[in-house]
């Protein structure tokens, strides 16, 4: 049965040639911006191993590369799933429980690890 | 006694709360956005999981596998080459990714001709993910060629010879490893169960974007009037391409 009361939202994403030239456009931005960051991840990885670096040197490579996961997958959030263009209600909902949740676990959880760490050092 | 609380509204009006949205998505699109955020939850409870493992336990971090030397093979070659085919498998996903987002760009300009094209293309990007992990799993517990090994001895599964005694002998070709004792087995227990429930994730995308191009094949969507579904398979495409990301860096890089 055909509902008139119920908007089809599904209908709304429809685009015309020309803005589909857009989108395409955008996208193969991000794909080179994503090759280009795996390449460059990569390359320090093969090039800087871990072992042949100093502490100092290892801490930033390592906070580096999660910088780069980051922006990736914010990449791949915004725009290959769309949620930069969706709903700002929509895109609030989704992100800021998980970011809010995922950094207060890591937070937790890295602490007790110090922790018991710490204690096993001490006690073992 | 007629009173607010005696007149009758109708029911869609009591509780409709108006006929708009307030995200303005559908209900099927919403429900597979609240499935990822709890998957999310699931991987990023794993991932801070590995990371206790890592931190809490002094032993165990003297011998954590460095990430670029976990896995340092490539078919048919015998030459170390760390991070070379992980990167591969990286790439694939992301590609497939790609093409999944081509395929919905298509479906909003309803041009099933391309839909169909680059869904095909986003299945096979699955299938080689897939058929690379199988081989990498393979390589790992047939043997050393990175730094997780499950069948030295025919007997003991999960162990990691990393952190253990083991020395290479031999030249060329006939190189191998001689294991005296192995290191502890956390890392390659979080490893297998990672890499597993996300191939795991790879394997059921792979089964939704084939019933999905099957749909499109026949028209299904087409006489719909929208490619929605195609967007639907595609978020939790994308989601599974964003979960290897940071498998990727938490496993091969840090």
């Amino acid at each position: 049965m055909l509902r008139d009361d119920i908007v089809e939202y599904s209908l709304h994403a429809h685009h015309s040639e020309e803005e589909g030239k857009a989108v395409r456009k955008k996208i193969r931005f991000v794909t080179i911006l994503l090759s280009l960051i795996t390449i460059v991840e990569v390359g320090v990885g093969i090039m800087l191993p871990k072992a042949e670096q100093s502490e100092a040197a290892w801490m930033a490579i390592k906070y580096g590369y999660i910088i780069l996961t980051i922006i990736k997958a914010a990449y791949i959030i915004l725009v290959f799933m769309h949620l930069g263009d969706e709903n700002r209600n929509l895109r609030r909902m989704i992100l800021w429980p998980y970011i809010l949740f995922i950094l207060y676990l890591l937070f937790i959880v890295i602490t007790e690890a110090v922790a018991v760490n710490t204690a096993w050092s001490t006690f073992h | 006694m007629a009173g607010a609380a005696s007149t009758e509204i109708d029911s869609a009006t009591a509780w409709g709360g108006g006929w708009n949205s307030p995200f303005k998505v559908s209900y099927g699109k919403l429900m597979m956005w609240f499935f990822l955020v709890s998957d999310g939850l699931t991987f990023g409870g794993l991932l801070t999981a590995l990371g206790f493992a890592k931190f809490a336990n002094p032993e165990t971090a003297g011998s954590w596998p460095m990430g670029e030397e976990v896995f340092t093979h490539i078919p048919f070659t015998h030459m170390p080459a760390p991070l070379i085919y992980v990167a591969f498998m990286t790439f694939v996903l992301i590609v497939s990714s790609v093409t999944m987002v081509l395929a919905v760009e298509a479906g909003h300009r309803m041009d099933k001709k391309n839909v169909i094209k680059w869904l095909m293309w986003t299945v096979v990007g699955g299938l080689i993910f897939l058929i690379s992990q199988v081989w990498e799993w393979s390589t790992f517990i047939a043997g050393p060629d990175g730094d997780i090994m499950t069948w030295a001895d025919n007997a003991t599964l999960l162990h990691s010879p990393y952190g253990g005694v083991y020395e290479m002998v031999g030249e060329g070709h006939h190189q191998h490893t001689v294991i005296h004792s192995f290191g502890p087995t956390l890392y390659a227990n979080f490893f297998f169960f990672i890499t597993g429930f996300h191939g795991f994730h790879v394997f059921t995308g792979v089964l939704f974007n084939c019933l999905v191009l099957r749909n499109v094949v026949r028209g299904v969507y087409h006489k719909r009037g929208h490619y929605e579904m195609v967007e639907k398979v595609g978020l939790y495409w994308h989601f599974v391409d964003l979960v290897w990301v940071f498998v990727f860096t938490f496993f091969y890089l840090v």
